[in-house]
């Protein structure tokens, strides 16, 4: 999983009650060849013994085209770390799902590459960890990755399937925004999202190394707004901000159980990626539920879908329909309840521990990374 | 490398990419462009013209048949056809 942006929502015309999924984000691993320390897995990562075979995954992608999802987004872990990546492009696109492939871009060679294509890839999304070598080996933890994504973008290209460039941008590597999107440039992906780290899972444990200044956000912001200028109509920039430092929350997913469904590798079905983070609520599973069954009846699905959850000042706000009370593992993790207004919003009663934190974490002493690694998510979880 | 904007004039010939799909979504009764991570929602006239970017007709010929299919003056059509293909080709999800 190397996305960053649970804010970024497809465009589309705001309606009421949501009868259907828009996307599916299909978590297929949690092996992964990278170690980026804001991983948006959960710390406690799957084992590969523990992953859904590929009858079942098949039957998922069934079943989310049935409930009326539009695209799926493949990803992990590192999704081609799954032999079985053919089939499932192939039954998304037999099922009317436009693919997404979200990759580190490493373990394909241009074989693999023609064969994920023919099978009716439609988009690759992939994430580099700086615009250089070093720094993206080092932050990936994956020596010869950078040269390794090059050749990879160059093979996407060559065959014709959009690419876009995915930058997850923190503290380390802001001072290269630019020339990250020079790079994004030069290897002629058509989108580029910079998104800065969200501080859940993994980046929440390393955020004191990875939290950015808010001087560098807002230089990190006249950069994006400069080069939207400058780059429009060759490069669609998307930009993902740290709610740290703002004064509203962002429409998490589009809304609790409004647009998405996520299904981890062991078949957990979740309102979003990053949702195990919030250890009050329990969650079904496929195959032992229907996706239908899920989507509309959950108790994880229906606790913060709409707005009649929402406490005060929320549920008398303008807004609520516009950031549908922003993000619940966020409120968990700050305030230790996924019941409360999200500490990024000016009007939560929390909003300034949460600027403290930033403040204090940005300026942290070190610059060292704990790795995300299934052994070290073992000690965590334990300790 | 230097790449630059497409703009587009009379004479483009616009066509969707890899990539970029257009789907009858049944269950929401709405036509849409399915791109990179995007969903677009098509109106009737927004469909009905970007159904003809096939990599065929240019955008003048474009603007003709819809002129004449919705008997409505042609650089009024034309104005239209441009303003959305030049938006569509911004977000690059059409080639000309």
């Amino acid at each position: 999983m190397t996305s960053q942006s649970p804010a970024t929502a497809p465009d589309i015309k705001p309606g009421t009650a949501p009868a259907f999924p828009l996307a599916i984000l299909a978590e297929l691993t949690h092996r992964c060849p990278l170690q980026c320390p804001y991983c948006s897995n959960p710390v406690a990562l799957e084992a590969a013994s523990a992953e859904l075979d590929t009858q079942t995954w098949l039957k998922a992608i069934e079943e989310a085209a049935d409930l009326g999802a539009l695209q799926i987004h493949l990803s992990g872990g590192e999704p081609t770390s799954r032999k079985d990546l053919e089939l499932l492009i192939a039954k998304a696109n037999e099922v009317g799902l436009y693919s997404n492939l979200i990759t580190a871009g490493v373990l394909v060679g241009e074989d693999r590459l023609n064969s994920l294509s023919d099978a009716g890839l439609d988009h690759v999304q992939l994430s580099f960890q700086d615009s250089e070598a070093a720094g993206c080996d080092r932050i990936g933890g994956f020596k010869g990755g950078f040269e390794k994504k090059l050749a990879f973008a160059d093979s996407v290209n060559a065959l014709g399937i959009p690419l876009t460039v995915n930058m997850v941008v923190h503290r380390q590597n802001l001072g290269n925004l630019e020339s990250m999107l020079e790079l994004a440039v030069k290897l002629s992906a058509r989108r580029v999202e910079i998104a800065h780290v969200q501080y859940y899972g993994w980046a929440y444990v390393n955020r004191a190394a990875l939290m950015p200044t808010r001087e560098q956000l807002e230089r990190a912001t006249e950069i994006v707004e400069a080069a939207r200028e400058d780059l429009k109509g060759i490069l669609v920039i998307d930009y993902v901000v740290p709610d740290y430092y703002a004064q509203r929350p962002k429409s998490c997913m589009g809304g609790w159980g409004q647009q998405f469904l996520n299904i981890s590798p062991a078949g957990k079905v979740l309102p979003c990626h990053a949702a195990e983070s919030i250890t009050s609520l329990s969650f079904d599973r496929f195959p032992e539920k229907s996706l239908r069954e899920i989507w509309e009846s959950s108790e994880a699905f229906l606790k913060y879908r709409g707005t009649d959850w929402m406490p005060e000042p929320c549920r008398g706000c303008e807004r609520r329909e516009i950031d549908w009370g922003g993000c619940r593992c966020q409120a968990f993790a700050i305030t230790g309840s996924a019941d409360n207004v999200d500490p990024a919003c000016v009007l939560s009663p929390d909003h300034a521990l949460l600027q403290a934190l930033a403040e204090e974490d940005s300026h942290g002493q070190s610059d060292d990374f704990l790795y995300r690694t299934r052994r070290a998510g073992l000690e965590l979880e334990g300790a | 490398m230097t790449v630059e904007r497409i703009e587009i004039t009379e004479t483009s010939v616009p066509a969707l990419p890899r990539g970029v799909k257009l789907r009858f979504d049944k269950q929401r009764d709405q036509w849409v462009l399915l791109a990179p991570e995007r969903l677009f929602v098509l109106d009737n006239i927004a469909l009905e013209i970007v159904k003809r970017c096939k990599g065929e007709a240019n955008i003048d010929a474009i603007a003709e048949d819809l002129a004449k299919n919705f008997s409505a003056p042609k650089d009024v059509v034309l104005k239209d056809v441009i303003a959305l293909l030049q938006d569509l080709s911004d977000k690059r999800i059409l080639t000309a």
